[in-house]
């Protein structure tokens, strides 16, 4: 019944002879006889592989989103993504493999690591990075309870514009810990707009660009935070050609690194990234690979410092995690090396022009504007009287945009969000104006 | 090892990318010069064979279950079927954005319902959430639900510990510790047991509950599992099941039948998906009756033949990850279990706490074995003593010179110089023959030519790394010249 098991009925015998069990059923003795009574199956029946994927298959077909256009963004985005990176990933020695405990049989998954790590710290202007987190939701949630570790204080400052679902996660994360979010209200360029600092704040969260699309100012955020620390969550494309946050002197710098040759994946496997600088290492999560020698002189990597990980410092680590999100680690690393700086700023400035160039045409349509004045980057919040009914529209063109509900957590009622990556044609973006037009 | 940014030259690329309408300039110069980036990153510019070359190079520098018998305790490296690997590619769900409309990705939240089910019955538990991206965040979910529970009934602040077996998994005190509770450790019993004594002594008003892995990392099964649950219980606290051993007892017992409250399952162990060289994996988390009500939202609910998303659970935690969890993990584990079914989760098991046993017969004669009792789908032994100044740490990197991934080491800590072994199901019986071989050779080894395990492995792409240095000169990222 089992395909996978290669045990034939001799194998079997031989291998009770030499335990010295009658039958295999003797090997479960150990569990108590009350406990194996209430057992029950479940009530499935063994298939075939083509049983299997017809019904798998027949669900992924099921979805009708899937072939609509998407402009779809709120944090994930539809970029292109080579088919070198797929080839790459295909290496059943990358994806086979566990945690590279074992450096001397790891070194591939290791040497990637230390890559991506360089390369995170080139994109966020960073000093040290780990080899990743889950998703860019729980890195920054992990960043939060790193500054609380750090500088004490239990009050957390979050944008109003921060995306909900990021907000939410930070949310459960900051109960468990026992801290408290307060909310930073956005002025009407849909920027962040920062009062007093709060005694015993420990750390002020800003998106760049924002839930909105919009790009944040940095400048000067540092100096009104005294030890608090400034976590910034960043989308990494963007950063081509954004000053990262680095230079404005955040001290945590994490993001979601699916637009980095990830797919969306219905939301996951994700890629969270963390980088920081060197005075705050020991107190970083995750796992970090580290250049070393062997006994014969030839470079080699490690994990290292792991004394701050769970399986070393138990309930004194940094953070509890320990798998995390490798493969899709890799994807990235291969993502950023097959582009390198010209095409990773291309792709940036791609989005971007065909952005604005659809957000000319919406905006040239009667009833429909911006609904802030901030410069955007990729992603944008359209205003206009009806936004169920825009969407409606969109929708019987072929056309997908986030549901504007999305928005309400953030303050927006009377919009939607529109996300535009290189992957969109000229003609897409004149399907999606004539479509709001009602041609 | 060299790495990507060692290969290439200015300019090169590998893929060819759409023009620019207008050019560089006029698109940079809409954006301040307080904004724009002054220098870009330095990333690798390489060719396409550059690329190719380099990260296939990589590739044949490492190790996975497709390479070869990867007996890494309380990891479950089985093998990982290929049809999986198509299936979680379809469009229908790696291009599918998790923020559409519920009524465009019916499929998808289908498979996301169908998936709970099937997990609920084998936990024997009637709520789930498929959100927890791995087994660390999974215990982290469940210690936080506890969290909850005591908060809707009063108790928090009040019951503030969290018991924890010595021979529980290691993520287990961290995960307890981020959700704001304290650790108090168990100690095991002779039979590498929970003490029933002590843990009576340890019960009070202040105990929240206690983390238990069954079967332990020791490989035992606590047969005292019901009268632990219900001291537990009486004594006003819930109990937390780590359920990375799942494959020692699937289709034959189930931790709802044994007093679990809260349970997280790895599906990148026990069902068979890909470890990725350290993840992605995906940790659901079910629960008993009495923690339903916490569970994270959204709920995804069937009503008739149509999915939704429900968000109306006043006492949830919230949300412990930005969507619905680590779907295309979730696709491949599905797909195992509805080609296993019932019966095949069962045989899974059979063969796995089989060949488990097998290989402790076959190898106490040369190593110490400090718990010689039933084994699960895993069991431990002792490297001490093996030979003159010989560690385990030796044993483990002389086993790669014989071909094999060694065992887990160091773990569990009550075991000095521990070696936790489990082969899995999937492995024939000639290569569980070739490893206890190769254990055999590397036992005699030790006592004869001690220097051969302290002096290896001598066959891998380098040899034994000195890790204090890794930490005294931090190499954390490539000196790329001076920085900004």
């Amino acid at each position: 019944m089992n395909p996978y098991l290669p045990h034939t009925a001799e194998d079997v015998r031989a291998m009770l002879d030499a335990i010295g069990l009658p039958d295999v059923e003797a090997l479960f003795n150990d569990i108590p006889r009350a406990v194996r009574e209430r057992y029950r199956p479940v009530g499935l029946p063994a298939r075939d592989e083509l049983a299997v994927q017809r019904h798998v298959i027949g669900l992924a077909e099921h979805s009708a989103g899937r072939r609509l256009i998407p402009f779809l963004g709120g944090g994930l985005y539809d970029h292109y993504i080579p088919p070198v990176v797929g080839h790459v990933l295909s290496r059943s020695e990358f994806s086979t493999a566990y945690t590279p405990y074992q450096a001397e049989l790891s070194q591939g998954t290791l040497t990637w690591m230390f890559e991506f790590q360089t390369m995170i710290c080139e994109l966020a202007g960073m000093e040290v990075a780990n080899a990743s987190m889950y998703d860019g939701a729980t890195a920054l949630a992990e960043a939060v309870l790193m500054a609380h570790r750090t500088v004490g204080g239990k009050v957390v400052l979050a944008p109003r514009s921060l995306l909900p679902h990021l907000r939410e996660v930070v949310a459960t994360y900051a109960w468990g810990a026992g801290l408290a979010l307060h909310e930073v209200p956005y002025g009407e360029d849909g920027r962040l707009a920062l009062g007093q600092i709060p005694a015993g704040t420990c750390a002020l969260i800003v998106q760049q660009p924002n839930g909105f699309g919009i790009l944040e100012d940095l400048t000067g955020l540092k100096d009104c935070l005294d030890k608090a620390f400034l976590i910034a969550y960043v989308n990494p494309i963007p950063l081509a050609v954004i000053e990262p946050p680095g230079s404005f002197g955040a001290d945590v710098i994490v993001g979601e690194g699916q637009p980095l040759g990830n797919p969306l994946s219905f939301g996951g496997p994700l890629l969270g990234f963390f980088a920081t600088r060197m005075a705050h290492l020991r107190r970083m999560p995750g796992r970090v690979s580290g250049q070393t020698q062997d006994v014969e002189g030839r470079l080699g990597y490690v994990m290292t410092f792991q004394t701050r990980e769970q399986h070393i410092r138990r309930e004194g680590a940094t953070s509890n995690i320990c798998t995390n999100s490798a493969l899709c680690a890799l994807a990235a690393t291969v993502y950023l090396a097959a582009l390198g700086p010209n095409g990773l700023r291309r792709v940036a400035l791609l989005c971007y022009e065909r952005a604005h160039a659809l957000a000319e045409r919406i905006t040239s349509l009667p009833g429909y504007c911006l609904a802030f004045e901030g410069l955007f980057f990729h992603e944008f919040v359209v205003r206009c009287p009806d936004p169920e009914g825009a969407v409606a529209k969109l929708r019987r063109a072929g056309i997908a945009v986030l549901p504007p509900d999305v928005l309400a957590p953030m303050g927006v009622r009377d919009g939607f969000l529109v996300a535009v990556t290189e992957k969109r044609t000229e003609g897409e973006l004149d399907r999606f104006a004539a479509a709001l037009e009602g041609r | 090892m060299s790495t990507i940014y060692d290969r290439g030259a200015p300019g090169r690329r590998a893929v060819a990318l759409p023009p620019l309408t207008k050019t560089e300039q006029e698109i940079l110069g809409a954006i301040p010069a307080g904004l724009r980036r002054r220098e870009g990153p330095r990333l690798p510019e390489v060719s396409q064979p550059d690329l190719v070359r380099h990260y296939t190079a990589l590739s044949r520098k490492n190790y996975g279950v497709d390479t070869g018998f990867y007996p890494l305790g309380s990891c479950t490296m089985k093998h990982n079927p290929k049809l999986h690997e198509d299936l979680a590619r379809h469009p229908g769900f790696a291009d599918l954005h998790p923020l559409l409309p519920v009524e465009e990705c019916q499929g998808a939240l289908a498979l996301l319902w169908e998936m709970g089910e099937c997990l609920k019955g084998i936990a024997g538990m009637p709520g789930i959430t498929l959100q927890p991206a791995a087994g660390a965040h999974g215990e982290l979910t469940g210690m936080l639900l506890l969290k909850r529970w005591l908060e809707d009934r009063g108790e928090l602040g009040v019951r503030t510990k969290i018991l924890l077996p010595d021979s529980a998994h290691g993520t287990n005190p961290a995960s307890a510790a981020m959700a704001g509770f304290s650790v108090v450790s168990l100690p095991s019993d002779q039979r590498g047991m929970v003490d029933v004594e002590a843990l009576k002594r340890a019960l009070g008003p202040d105990v929240a509950g206690i983390m238990l892995t069954v079967p332990n990392t020791l490989g035992i099964f606590e047969e005292d599992i019901l009268t632990v649950t219900e001291l537990v219980h009486d004594a006003g606290g819930l109990c937390y099941f780590d359920g990375a051993n799942l494959n020692a007892y699937l289709g034959r017992a189930r931790p709802g039948d044994m007093g679990a409250d809260v349970f997280h399952i790895n599906l990148h162990k026990t069902f068979s998906t890909p470890h990725g060289g350290g993840g992605p994996g995906a940790g659901p988390v079910t629960v008993s009756a009495s923690l339903l009500p916490y569970l994270p939202v959204p709920d995804i609910v069937r009503e008739g033949a149509r999915f939704k998303l429900v968000w109306d659970r006043p006492k949830s935690i919230g949300r412990v990850h930005p969507y619905y969890g680590n779907v295309l993990v979730i696709v491949r584990a599905l797909a195992y279990i509805l080609t296993l079914g019932d019966e095949g989760l069962r045989e899974a098991s059979a063969g796995a706490v089989l060949a488990a046993n097998y290989l402790k017969a076959k190898l106490k004669g040369a190593y110490r074995l400090p718990y010689d009792r039933l084994a699960k789908h895993e069991f431990v032994l002792s490297g001490e003593g093996v030979g003159e100044g010989v560690r385990t740490f030796d044993i483990a990197k002389r086993l790669m010179d014989y071909g094999f991934h060694p065992p887990t080491i160091y773990f569990p800590l009550i075991v000095r110089e521990a070696l936790m072994i489990e082969p899995t199901e999937t492995e024939p019986k000639e290569v569980l023959d070739a490893f206890a071989e190769a254990m055999l050779r590397i036992a005699a080894e030790a006592r004869e030519h001690p220097e051969l395990l302290r002096e290896a492995p001598h066959a891998t792409p380098v040899r034994r790394l000195d890790e204090a240095r890794a930490v005294r000169e931090p190499r954390l990222r490539l000196d790329l010249g001076c920085v900004g």
